[in-house]
């Protein structure tokens, strides 16, 4: 029964809500033209490398493009301090080329294994948010063909319009096939980082405070197990570049050496491992050794900014049902919201087996990027107890849209769609020109049809 | 589509007038379902069964399980709309084991609306799932299909071959993204049994509608309802032939 020779079964990162649909590989822009084109009436969504949380980029029924394969050759713009990079380029692939030369991309999530194509749909964050923007203030220019095979070459100044609601427009405008990224300089892949451990959730709100300030990279680690007093207590890393006199003799004989990557696979359970016993047995963990853990370390910069590329697979560790990753952002001022969701979800019915937050600064974006000045909490949750998980994470987000925060689309599986427009108040501005690209609303994904994004699915 | 915490979108029932498929779709539309699908022969009762619906909206579509051609139409509509996350095949008749006995075009009849009936709307329904590329497919077989008996072996030989027709059939979805669970209810008072004596662990369609939706969110391929049936379906199994004769007769 299996409708085409190349039907797969797709689910984002989390492994929730499986979808089956055509996968197209797509390793040329002429290749993604003639997908565009011969779709017809089919559905179309780009996918890159697959690592949004919940189903962005899949499209149940329909043709998934499989843009990871769109890769290639890479131009590096020494005097403009620029590289121009096909959009399935990993942006672990290019530190490889770039690092070595002394250059960096000054904005990177989590992973290294994201697509640059996945960076711009979902305008992505680091740590350095607060000082450096998102992703897509560091996007000069890209090439976006919309379905009906037309390349548009777009910037600040070429049609700024759709540029901005390119990025973050969660690939629901196009394809983008190229992007040329502003660079920046580095003398060394090391950073200096430092940690400080807190006891309670203002405490590390007030570390993450003022660490901002100061440092070039900054995040905490919330430890989410614990009874009231000890809510929230957690450790707050700041970073920064480390100048090449601090660097021991075998990182200063290669200053500007990509890591050696090794990485540990987890092979599929039957089961999730992740449960109140193991969660809180490795918060103390952590907590514990960062309590006698020094107080600065030189550590290599991948190793920094991507912790979890360690463990390849890792959703694994959930079991077959997965899990769920819940990011929202409160404004600065919203403290008491972010206080009211940290003890609701603590409370809740499955345990928060990561919880991680940040400090976001002002941001460019486009009109359906995520980020916004304010708090953001990242909360990872086993997808069991629906009956009680659903209703719980529902009252959050009302709490959040209602302070005037949003949920991060490349991680959101579950939302409900009568609240986007609260959360993303630039919604219809970004319609009306994600329309004129699209007019027959062909670009479109499981989240768009869930979420009603491109208000074509009421 | 079902998103990542089971919260469905809409759901198609084939014999819209069930007890336990208005039950299953009701418990769907707690959880969120805001589209209902009812196909069936009885439009009055279909939209009698609207009200406790809501607030999904209602569609009814005429839909009769003796009559294939009706299949595919009543099936179409519903996934045309797009969104059917669940289908469920509900319809059946149960008469008494002497009436089919005294009368065995009724047997035959009986046999085409529990089996053939079934064999044609679920390879209908699968197939629109599959393109979709999402969703499930309940199949209600029962505990009857455990092993034939004297009471009632025309009905359980049908519901044998549901059961092994719908597990057959999820081995054809698998890779597609649709997937078929199959549920095995014990005795349920509905109008179905009405008249009947309860077995042991006589439930409610509230009940098995329970079970169903945590099936669903389980992801669970075969669900007994409730559970323990599953032990009695294997008692009736390894029972000695003159054991069950003697309990047959007392009933
Ligand atoms: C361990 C981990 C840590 C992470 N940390 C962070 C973090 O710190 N900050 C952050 O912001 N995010 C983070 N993420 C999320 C991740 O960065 C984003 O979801 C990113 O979009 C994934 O990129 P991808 O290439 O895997 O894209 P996919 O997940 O495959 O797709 C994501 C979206 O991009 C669209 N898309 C992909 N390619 C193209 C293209 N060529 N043209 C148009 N649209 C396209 C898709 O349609 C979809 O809407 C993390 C994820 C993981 C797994
Ligand atoms: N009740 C139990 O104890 C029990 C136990 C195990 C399994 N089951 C199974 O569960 C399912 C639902 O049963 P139920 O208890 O809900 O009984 P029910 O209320 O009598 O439902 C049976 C439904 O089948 C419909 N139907 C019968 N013949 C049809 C036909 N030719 N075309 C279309 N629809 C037809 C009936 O519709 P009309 O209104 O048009 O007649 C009725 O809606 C059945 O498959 C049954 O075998 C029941």
């Amino acid at each position: 029964m299996i409708p085409h020779p190349d039907w797969r079964v797709l689910h984002g990162w989390g492994g929730t809500a499986p979808a089956g649909a055509r996968l197209v590989r797509t390793g040329t822009p002429e290749a993604v033209r003639t997908a565009l084109v011969t779709a017809e009436r089919r559905r179309v969504i780009a996918r890159g490398l697959g690592r949004s949380y919940g189903d962005a980029a899949q499209v149940a029924g329909g043709d998934v493009l499989a843009l990871a394969a769109l890769t290639g050759a890479v131009r590096l713009d020494a005097e403009a301090g620029t590289v121009t990079a096909p959009s399935g380029a990993r942006l672990g692939a290019l530190l490889r080329l770039l690092m070595p030369r002394g250059w960096m991309l000054p904005v990177l999530p989590g992973t290294a294994h994201v697509t640059v194509g996945g960076a711009i749909a979902a305008d992505v964050h680091g740590k350095s948010h607060h000082r450096d923007g998102s992703f897509g203030a560091h996007v000069n220019s890209l090439t976006l063909l919309t379905p009906d095979g037309t390349a548009h070459h777009l910037s600040r100044s070429e049609d700024a319009e759709a540029f901005h609601t390119t990025l973050g427009g969660m690939g629901l405008t196009g394809v983008v096939t190229e992007a040329t990224l502003r660079l920046e300089r580095i003398a060394s892949t090391y950073v200096v980082a430092r940690a400080q451990v807190t006891t309670d959730l203002d405490g590390t709100m007030h570390a993450l405070a003022s660490a901002d300030a100061a440092h070039r990279w900054s995040v905490a680690w919330l430890d989410l197990t614990g009874g009231c007093a000890s809510l929230g207590r957690g450790i707050v890393e700041h970073a920064d570049p480390a100048p090449l006199e601090v660097l021991p003799p075998r990182a200063l004989a290669r200053p500007l050496a990509p890591r050696r990557a090794r990485q540990l696979g987890v092979p599929p359970l039957p089961v999730s491992v992740v449960n109140r016993v193991t969660v809180r047995a490795l918060n103390e963990a952590r907590y514990a050794l960062a309590q006698r853990a020094p107080n600065a370390s030189i550590r290599h910069i991948e190793a920094y900014l991507f912790p979890l590329d360690v463990l390849d697979a890792w959703p694994r560790l959930y079991g077959p049902h997965g899990f769920l990753q819940y990011q929202f952002i409160v404004p600065f001022g919203a403290e008491a919201t972010l206080h009211e969701v940290v003890r609701r979800v603590a409370a809740g019915p499955v345990p928060v087996a990561l919880a991680v937050l940040k400090r976001f600064g002002a941001s460019e974006g486009g009109p359906l990027s995520f980020p916004q000045r304010g708090w953001t909490l990242t909360l990872d949750l086993p997808a069991a107890r629906p009956e009680v998980l659903g209703p719980l994470l529902d009252g959050c987000d009302d709490l959040v849209a209602a302070a005037g925060g949003r949920i991060y689309l490349a991680k959101d599986a579950r939302m409900r769609a009568d609240v986007v427009p609260a959360m993303y108040p630039r919604l219809a501005e970004w319609q009306a020109v994600r329309n004129r690209l699209d007019p027959e609303g062909r670009m479109t994904s499981d989240l768009d049809r869930r979420l009603n994004l491109s208000g074509r699915h009421g | 589509m079902t998103d990542a915490l089971g919260r469905t979108r809409g759901v198609l029932v084939l014999g819209g007038t069930s007890e336990i498929g208005l039950a299953i779709a009701r418990a769907l539309v707690g959880r969120g379902a805001r589209h209902v699908w009812l196909a069936g022969r009885d439009e009055a009762a279909m939209h009698a069964a609207a009200e406790a619906l809501r607030p999904a909206e209602v569609h009814t579509r005429p839909f009769d399980a003796l009559d294939p051609a009706s299949h595919s139409p009543a099936i179409d509509a519903a996934f045309a709309a797009g969104g059917v996350d669940v289908v469920v095949l509900a319809f059946a008749v149960l008469d008494d084991q002497r009436t089919y006995e005294a009368n065995p075009a009724s047997g035959a009849a009986a046999a085409s609306t529990n089996f053939t009936g079934g064999v044609s709307a679920g390879l209908h329904a699968a197939q629109a799932l599959a393109a979709q590329g999402h969703g499930t497919l309940v199949v209600l077989s029962s505990v009857a299909a455990s092993r034939p008996r004297r009471s009632n072996y025309v009905y359980g030989a049908a519901k044998a071959g549901l059961d092994f027709f719908a597990r057959g059939l999820a081995e054809a979805l698998r890779g597609t993204g649709a997937r078929v669970l199959v549920v095995r209810p014990g005795f349920v008072r509905t109008r179905m049994t009405a008249g009947l004596r309860p077995l042991p662990f006589a439930t409610t369609p509230e009940a098995v509608a329970d079970d169903v939706v945590g099936a669903l969110d389980r992801g669970a391929s075969v669900a007994w309802s409730p559970s323990l049936v599953r032990w009695v379906a294997f008692a009736l199994r390894v029972m000695p032939a003159a054991l069950l004769r003697r309990l047959d007769r007392r009933r």
